[in-house]
């Protein structure tokens, strides 16, 4: 089957489990012979890490105007294996998976919540340039984004489209009302998730209209699953789980770091949103270090709520145990897994989780809360709610306290691990483009 | 002649109660005490009195000729003395008919002889008294905890003055040997092994109400064909959890009808006849000597040791445990005893790790969310016990 595929970020511009889901969903279906027209969205001129290869620069149509050919890393490729069967077309846009209002507006260089008058300070004269590019605010960006992968799919032939989160909603449905191919809706994560009881109502409106329009849903988890049927009320026969996977040469790339002195560290990373519950990371920290003084908590990532979280540890007078690192990418955030002795994913609302899965791959036990995808998968973690910081503390220090914890944890956890693949996604992927080709 | 010797195994464990890192030195209650009454309340009325009634029965009804054995811990019988009396009066009643043996085994219903032999006959002794104190018994049959058994342990009891232990009738001990006889202990000629035909025994215990198993519906009359079909050989021992009554295998599913059925339909066949362990030692001779230098157990497809003590954090909770012996020996009285109770295998097998092959079973059983919170719990216990024991040296 050709699948238009709507997505997100290819390797090397990997920012977070979106593109990586992406990624491993693409290969995986490949591998298994589906051929992918893959688009996405991307800033020209970014830089790509060498040595590079060009993709199908040929065949693409209206070259040079909206579409530009993307470039993929030669180890990526490798790591991919075989990736006979894709097509990567890229239309310049700044969306990217975690963009919001506001941080698309700061992209603009537009004061944020003020969109239409340019702060001085920030206008220069790029920026300005950028601005006429692009749409006035995100939401505009969206449609006009839509409106290009709608001509787009006007021109090519394929049977079936898969969008890939609301960003995608739009384009999807204007690919279908011009190829009146099928439109399946992968959900990653959904507005209720990452923005709490405060969801931004014009998203979570064209959520509902793509899960509606939709003529299937993919979910990553029944978590997911069931939010969607609560908040958006779509009949549950609509909707199909494929959990995520890893991508397992990758997750060999683990390599031993001799620990600079004795302190056993424990690791959240991620974006240090309201998502991710990193102020229960805090919290439960000042907790295990009341009973274990000589432990280190390191939390990567970057986010909105980092200034607030960076007061809190001083309130807790626990700054001497605990380090901001900023975002982290590549061998850093290798080194960073190797290093650890723990991973806490305190997240609130987690569709899915890829992070455990790589902490697992460095043989590093992991915390999980509830309230994620990924609990469904692996059984092997220690499990909590995220707001019981006394339990979350309690399993901390447990580990921390008594090696054979540790070791049982990651020795079934890899071998839960070693049976997760990506042709296993996709196989079940095929059998919802199967059904579906069958209904149409 | 084939004799068919009956034992029913009553145990229930002080589960342990949510215990966290932060209730270390202040909280030294352990247990679920909610819980524990809970379960045993079910228990009581949902198997005990029911199946006990009867056994009253059959009994009245086969006078001198229907005979069973009960193993009943004794933790389990502390619960229902101080709990439901009237469970006990319901066995008191049994006992009183001379139809019933009262086997002992470890107390706590513990795997102490694994790791203190003198530790663990102590608890031996202390489950005789309880049995002499409830039931007028003076016991002469052993059966360790989860019918963990090897050489040396018979040779133990043997020494401690017992003249049969049970074990489990596992291919890996047999050979090519039958389970229905009796047979001997390498170098102990005072003690006699008898052995589970788990066959037999599993047809009721666990395949009784399983819709996909070719020879349901099982009812009394073919059982006791299929007993009769081994006629040639000494004799045929059924053991059993006496919770398949009602609470594995649920009343709806005939379960009771079947018990009230079969001693009926056993004696119909003239070369069927029951008898209790202790008759059974007294009545045969070993057919030759069964050596079991590796322990063996009636648990899982393994039959080892695997569900307690299989994987590191078992070891290391026992380890750690064991490691309290003297401190708790030297604090005595209610702090012992708090040792003694933490020594129930079950905490241990709730910490067990083979889910996958042998999961359902492990996980009807626990009342914990995963073995790691199972180990997490105890160690916490642990660590305040021994602060306990520490305080009072």
């Amino acid at each position: 089957m050709r699948v238009l595929m709507l997505g997100w970020e290819f390797p090397p511009y990997i920012s977070g489990g979106l593109g990586t889901a992406c990624f491993g969903i693409t290969s995986g279906l490949t591998s298994l012979g589906q051929e992918i027209i893959f688009v996405l969205p991307r800033l020209p001129g970014k830089p790509a890490a060498a040595p590079i290869e060009l993709i199908s620069a040929d065949d693409l149509p209206g070259a040079g105007s909206f579409s530009e050919p993307i470039v993929l890393a030669e180890e990526i490729r490798q790591a991919a294996g075989d990736l006979a069967g894709i097509e990567i077309n890229s239309f310049a846009s700044p969306l990217g998976p975690y963009l919001t209002e506001d941080t698309y507006g700061e992209f603009l260089g537009l004061v944020p919540g003020d969109w239409f008058s340019p702060s001085p300070q920030a206008a220069s004269e790029e920026t300005l340039l950028l601005t006429g590019q692009y749409g006035q605010n995100l939401l505009a960006e969206v449609m006009r984004y839509a409106s290009l992968v709608g001509e787009f799919a006007g021109q090519r032939s394929f049977d079936l489209i898969h969008a890939h989160d609301w960003m995608t909603i739009p384009a999807g449905i204007a690919a279908r009302n011009r190829s009146g191919k099928p439109l399946i809706l992968h959900i990653h994560s959904l507005e209720s998730d990452r923005s709490g009881d405060h969801p931004n109502s014009s998203v979570y409106d064209i959520e509902l209209y793509g899960l509606k329009e939709a003529d299937h849903i993919i979910a990553v988890s029944n978590y997911t699953k069931n939010r969607i049927i609560r908040f958006y009320r779509i009949p549950e026969a609509k909707i199909t789980v494929v959990h995520n996977a890893v991508t397992h040469q990758e997750a060999l790339r683990t390599y031993r770091i001799r620990k600079p002195g004795l302190r056993k560290i424990v690791l959240f990373i991620g974006r240090i949103t309201l998502q991710k519950g990193p102020d229960y990371f805090v919290e439960a920290a000042a907790k295990v270090l009341a009973i274990l003084p000589e432990v280190t908590f390191v939390m990567a990532g970057a986010g909105d709520m980092m200034p607030r979280l960076i007061e809190r540890v001083a309130d807790l007078g626990i700054g001497r145990n605990f380090h901001f690192t900023g975002f982290l990418k590549g061998e850093d955030v290798e080194r960073i897994f190797a290093l650890s002795d723990l991973y806490v994913m305190p997240s609130v609302s987690e569709p899915f989780g890829i992070s455990p899965l790589e902490a697992i791959s460095y043989d590093v036990p992991v915390i999980i809360s509830h309230q994620s995808g990924v609990s469904e998968l692996i059984r092997h973690a220690l499990k909590v709610d995220f707001w019981d910081t006394d339990a979350l503390a309690d399993r901390i220090i447990s580990v921390l306290k008594h090696p054979p914890l540790g070791e049982e944890l990651t020795g079934a956890a890899r071998e839960e691990l070693n049976k997760i693949h990506w042709t296993g996604s996709a196989e079940k992927i095929i059998k919802v483009y199967e059904k579906l080709a069958l209904e149409t | 002649m084939t004799g068919i010797c009956i034992y029913f195994q009553v145990h229930q464990p002080y589960r342990l109660k949510r215990y966290t890192v932060f209730q270390l030195g202040s909280d030294h209650e352990y247990e679920d005490e909610q819980l524990n009454t809970q379960i045993l309340n079910k228990v009581a009325d949902k198997c005990y009195l029911p199946a006990n009634e009867i056994i009253h029965r059959l009994i009245k009804e086969f006078p001198g000729v229907f005979k069973v054995a009960f193993s009943i811990s004794g933790i389990t019988l502390e619960q229902l003395q101080r709990q439901r009396p009237e469970v006990i009066e319901s066995f008191q009643r049994l006992a009183s008919s001379g139809q019933v043996e009262f086997l002992n085994e470890s107390y706590y219903h513990t795997l102490a002889f694994l790791h203190s032999p003198a530790e663990f006959s102590k608890q031996v002794e202390l489950q005789h008294s309880k049995i002499r104190e409830l039931f007028g018994q003076e016991a002469v049959t052993f059966r360790n905890t989860e019918l963990i058994f090897s050489n040396s342990l018979a040779t133990l009891i043997g020494e401690m003055g017992y003249r049969v232990i049970l074990a489990e009738g596992a291919e890996k001990i047999l050979g090519w040997r039958s389970p229905n006889y009796l047979y001997g202990v390498p170098g102990s000629p005072k003690i006699k092994c008898l052995l589970r035909n788990y066959r037999l025994s599993d047809d009721i215990a666990f395949r009784f109400s399983n819709r996909s198993w070719p020879e349901y519906p099982l009812t009394a009359d073919k059982f006791a064909a299929w007993l009769n079909s081994t006629k040639q050989e000494q004799l045929i021992n059924l053991f059993m959890d006496y919770e398949t009554f009602g609470e594995h295998q649920w009343e709806e599913t005939g379960i009771f009808e079947f018990l009230r059925a079969l001693p009926g339909a056993i004696l119909k066949y003239p070369e069927l006849f029951f008898l209790t362990p202790q008759e059974a030692a007294a009545q045969f001779s070993p057919l030759a000597d069964l050596d079991v230098p590796q322990y063996v157990s009636w648990a899982d497809t393994e039959r080892d040791l695997t569900a307690w003590q299989g994987n590191s954090m078992q070891k290391d909770a026992a380890k750690s445990l064991y490691r309290l012996e003297e401190a708790a020996l030297r604090a005595d009285g209610e702090l012992l005893n708090k040792w003694r109770r933490l020594q129930t295998s079950d905490h241990f097998y709730y910490m067990c790790t083979k889910w996958f092959a042998d999961g359902t079973v492990h996980k009807y059983f626990n009342h914990y969310a995963s073995p790691y919170d199972a180990y997490i719990n105890y160690m916490n216990i642990l660590d305040d016990l021994s602060g306990l024991l520490h305080e009072k040296a």
